[in-house]
């Protein structure tokens, strides 16, 4: 299928320069790539720029309320699990306001495919602070700068013991097409991390990787089986330290050569190597510094990109469908009058008026 | 006599529920009409024998039954607590208060069956009695008939191997091998099969029924009869001095048209769930239930639960919001989808319910109210949800808001709410109270076929490839098409819509067109819907220019009130929109007097919609049902 068969007829209003932009071309593109036809396809969302997408997406849609598109999306998967459901959900709409039905369907294993715009700012509200902005932001609601712990959303992916996690960034449209094809051929709930910069309200978010200069000294691309290499030169690679005297674990950049250079398993059930990775490079995003720079991470490790966690359980939709055939295979009643035929009844002389 | 009313009253641990149910099902196949109510504490286990733990269950049975009855003709009090509770009522906890009529929850001729072992010093302490008398420190007329009995030692009596083996035709009894603890849960059987004689039941026809409920726990059915049946021979053989009972026969005019038809006593929030799987059927639709756990509802999610075998699919979400929104996906994607709670789950429901309304999608609310306001009383009885099922909700928000009447019909109206969602595309809210849904009615039992017929909303084939979610039919409502349709895609939002093309729109006068249409289609509903049927009172019409008023749960008790006052009853199940004939049927009468439990909110919405009749009210918010009494004397009071 092509690309423009995904396209609504509906004009892009998200802002100029708005990293939304490219997510959308990136879904269309994810989308015909997949190969799901159009009518298969129910895109749901909650509230905010990011949930806008739907409009623009040849698909069934639904634009929702604020927080709730994951309960919807829910509804939607469970009841027609032949259905493909993406949830298009900002940082404000699955962290603060949906943050309940965000860590249910991913414990549940809902099959979804979950973009979540991560832009740290509320934009569609004119500029407040989100549950990732750093600590310290300054916003129009937290005019002295926030006093807020902010989110790791790969940590609450992990701790609600996420099946499927990938990162991706906006100006990276090839990275953006595999995690979003790997989102959807994941049998679970996919939670794919799309980093956006918020061009009004808090432009330069992801300067740190987002810049074409350093992108490739700050992050890393992980893909499966593959070791993890990443610099302008190919010359660094990943390793895993373990320190007995403080019986701590850590990943470390050794040269791209050294033996000791991890490759990459997205399929592991054990997560403890995936949040490592996932958490790569965050320090950065937890804390705005008195002189309004961000926080220096001394391990030098890049942040990682691509699908981090991509692990096989069963799924919510198809346990609960499962359950059903097999009572409705077993069971003697199948529809209302055999049922009724099952209760304690008696033919009855007395009045009935009243009833 | 022609009705009576049981009270069965003891610890929550006594097992008080499972007995009042027991003899109400017999009662009903036996041919009488039944109402209960359960009246059981808030708390799962309060301290035993404590006031707070008292656990009580009423029934009336006989012909023309309208409610669970006003106060017990025959009360069972297990301990010293539960007979504190049934004579001083809502008083109990007043120092000094002694028995009066108005508060009791029994009769000045009533019979009340005490167990004398449970009057120890320590079990009159648990109940703060301050004498060892307890008879005559709560001032229990003479004129009440109290029967003691050694339940306790009685009991076990009846399960000592020495007794057993006095009975060597009955098998299974020497293996009852039951510990103190489970003899004394035995008590209540006692107390049964002792009711059982005063009402002269068959014995069999008891025994079946006990089988039929310890089915599964089938070493408990032996020890149970032995001690129901001696309980009854109790009765019998020492020739208690109690007059037995019996209920007049029901007069030949009432036997017609009830040939071939099947009867089972339901509770109401069973009959609402079956409704709701009649309708799935009937509609050609799967059922989705989104919930999550809210007394007095849960019973309906518990229900639908366990009804896989019906293709039910209801979810336990993680909240209430989750609960209406995983309902409103199965509903976007073409599913029959309900959700079901009670008064502070509807609030958290309010936002997403304005959703269905704006997405024109069906959806079915069952509001089981409960006493309120926040976490309120979640046991007791009320209706103060009304003003929030119709208005609590942001904007120019309307849905359809309907009433059942009965436990009975709890079944039909969750059947009519299905029906008028599916075909009207629209949030209909079914409102219950714990009355209802707790109380137990004969259920005469329909088959599917006679049903009346469900169409949902489709979309017209020539549509294909030009649909949009904003074209409506003639009736003015829109269009049903749901993923998977392959032609139909489109964008459904909670955002106002274009009129013609369903995209996002601002426009003002856009705005009030569609306002203006949403309203509509719920207005058009009228006509589709039965008028107001006025009940005339049985017998003679003495307050002729009188109207009572209500609406859903008080059904029985205004029928009888009516028919106590000899004055005609309007009980409305319709009220979002009204039947078409309201201001007409109202507009007969000098005096109409709207009973509510609540201040005054259908009395306020009749006001709203027909400011040209004059309207009276009479409203009790304490948790209970009505007493039929106290409605009569109150219009007796202002009408003479």
């Amino acid at each position: 299928m092509e690309a423009s068969q995904f396209k609504s007829d509906q004009y892009v209003r998200f802002c100029p320069g708005c990293g939304d932009h490219a997510i959308c071309m990136a879904l269309q593109k994810a989308m015909a790539q997949t190969g799901i036809p159009t009518h298969q396809v129910a895109v749901i969302s909650g509230i905010g720029c990011s949930s806008r997408m739907p409009h623009y997406l040849n698909t069934y849609g639904f634009n929702t309320i604020h927080g709730r598109g994951g309960a919807i999306a829910t509804g939607v998967k469970t009841s027609h699990p032949e259905l493909t459901v993406w949830q298009m959900s900002g940082d404000g709409d699955c962290l603060a306001i949906g943050g309940n039905h965000f860590i249910h369907e991913i414990r549940r294993n809902v099959d979804l495919n979950v973009c979540m715009f991560n832009n740290r700012i509320y934009g569609l509200t004119k500029g407040q602070y989100s549950p990732t902005s750093p600590k310290g932001f300054v916003s129009k609601s937290s005019p002295f700068g926030t006093v807020e712990r902010p989110f790791v959303p790969a940590e609450l992916v992990l701790g609600a013991r996420g099946t499927f996690f990938a990162r991706t960034l906006d100006v990276d449209v090839p990275t953006t097409v595999d995690c979003l094809v790997a989102a959807q051929q994941h049998k679970g709930c996919s939670i794919v991390e799309c980093l956006v910069n918020c061009v009004i309200f808090n432009n330069g978010t992801h300067a740190w990787i987002a810049d074409r200069e350093q992108r490739a000294e700050h992050s890393i691309i992980l893909k499966h089986g593959e070791k993890m290499i990443f610099g302008k030169n190919n010359d660094k690679g990943l390793a895993i330290s373990f320190q007995p005297s403080d019986l701590s674990l850590q990943l470390i950049v050794v040269p791209a050569d050294d033996e000791r250079v991890l490759v990459h398993d997205a399929h592991r059930q054990d997560p403890t190597l995936h949040r490592l990775l996932a958490l790569m490079g965050q320090e950065r995003n937890l804390e705005v510094m008195a002189n309004g720079e961000k926080q220096e991470d001394e391990s030098q490790l890049p942040i990682a990109l691509g699908v981090i966690r991509d692990v096989e359980a069963e799924t919510y939709d198809q346990a609960v469908n499962r359950q059903i055939a097999e009572v409705r295979g077993k069971a003697k009643a199948q529809n209302f009058d055999q049922l009724t035929a099952t209760l304690e009844q008696w033919t009855s002389r007395s009045a009935i008026g009243s009833l | 006599m022609k009705n009576i009313v049981v009270r069965f009253c003891g610890d929550s641990g006594d097992g008080m529920q499972l007995t009042g149910n027991m003899f109400a099902q017999l009662a009903a196949e036996m041919g009488n009409e039944i109402s209960t109510l359960p009246d059981f504490p808030a708390e799962i286990r309060a301290p035993q024998g404590t006031l707070g733990g008292v656990s009580a269950f009423q029934v009336e049975l006989g012909h023309e039954v309208y409610t669970s009855g006003d106060k017990a003709d025959v009360v069972v009090a297990m301990n010293a607590a539960a007979l504190k509770v049934c004579t001083l009522g809502s008083h109990f906890n007043h120092p000094q208060a002694h028995f009066d009529e108005e508060f009791s929850l029994y009769h000045r001729h009533a019979i009340v069956i005490v167990d004398t072992d449970s009057l120890s010093d320590k079990d009159l302490e648990k109940a703060q009695f301050h004498t060892s008398n307890p008879f005559e420190e709560l001032g229990i007329p003479e004129t009440v008939q109290i029967v003691p009995v050694a339940l306790t030692t009685l009991t076990k009596e009846a399960l000592k191997p020495s007794a057993v083996s006095h009975q060597p035709s009955e098998k299974a009894e020497s293996s009852f091998n039951l510990d103190n603890k489970a003899v004394l849960k035995c008590r209540n059987m006692f107390a049964l099969g002792l009711i059982y004689w005063l009402f002269d039941e068959p014995m069999e026809k008891a025994i079946h029924l006990l089988e039929e409920k310890f089915k599964k726990k089938p070493a408990l059915v032996a020890p149970n009869t032995k001690v129901m049946v001696d309980g009854y021979n109790y009765g019998q053989n020492l020739a208690l001095n109690v007059q037995q009972v019996h209920i007049e026969e029901p007069s030949a005019i009432s036997h017609q048209n009830s040939a071939e038809s099947s009867y089972t006593s339901i509770a109401g929030n069973k009959a609402t769930a079956w409704g709701l799987i009649a309708a799935a059927e009937k509609a050609g639709k799967r059922l989705f239930l989104g919930s999550y756990p809210i007394t007095p509802a849960t019973d309906i999610l518990h229900e639908l639960a366990a009804r896989k075998d019906m293709n039910v699919m209801a979810i336990q979400a993680e909240d209430e919001i989750a609960g209406v929104c995983t309902a409103i996906g199965a509903a976007f994607a073409g599913d029959l989808a309900c959700t079901s709670t009670s008064g502070p789950g509807l609030s958290l429901k309010s936002e997403a319910i304005g959703l269905a309304v704006m997405a024109e999608l069906p959806l079915v609310v069952i509001d089981v109210q409960r006493g309120g306001p926040s976490t309120g009383l979640p046991t007791k009885t009320e209706q103060t949800d009304l003003l929030q099922a119709l208005y609590g909700r942001n904007g120019e928000c309307p849905a359809v808001v309907i009433a059942a009447s009965s436990s009975a019909n709890c079944f039909d109206f969750a059947y009519e709410a299905c029906r008028i969602a599916l075909e009207n595309m629209t949030p209909v809210i079914l409102m219950t109270d714990t009355y209802l849904a707790n109380g137990t009615a004969l259920w005469r039992i329909p088959k599917l076929a006679e049903l009346p017929e469900i169409k949902p909303q489709g979309v017209p084939e020539e549509l294909k490839g030009h649909y949009n979610p904003a074209l409506r039919d003639e009736r003015g409502v829109r269009y049903w098409a749901f993923p998977g349709m392959e032609g139909y895609e489109h964008r459904n939002i909670g955002l106002e819509r274009d009129a013609t093309r369903g995209t996002i729109s601002t426009n003002p006068e856009n705005h009030e067109q569609m306002v203006l249409a949403r309203k509509h289609k719920i207005e058009q509903i009228a006509d589709r819907i039965p008028d107001l049927k006025v009940m005339k009172a049985h017998g003679e019409q003495r307050m002729d220019e009188c109207l009572l008023v209500g609406w859903g749960s008080t059904e029985g008790h205004l029928h009888a009130a009516a028919n106590e006052l000899g004055c005609d009853l309007a009980q409305f199940n319709y009220i979002c929109p009204l039947p078409k004939n309201t201001h007409e049927v109202l507009s007969r009468y000098q005096r109409i007097i709207v009973c509510e439990l609540n201040t005054g909110q259908f009395a306020a919405y009749l006001r709203s919609q027909f400011p040209d009749i004059q309207i009276e009210q009479y409203n009790e918010i304490q948790g209970q049902p009505f007493a039929v009494e106290r409605i009569v004397n109150f219009v007796k009071s202002i009408v003479d």
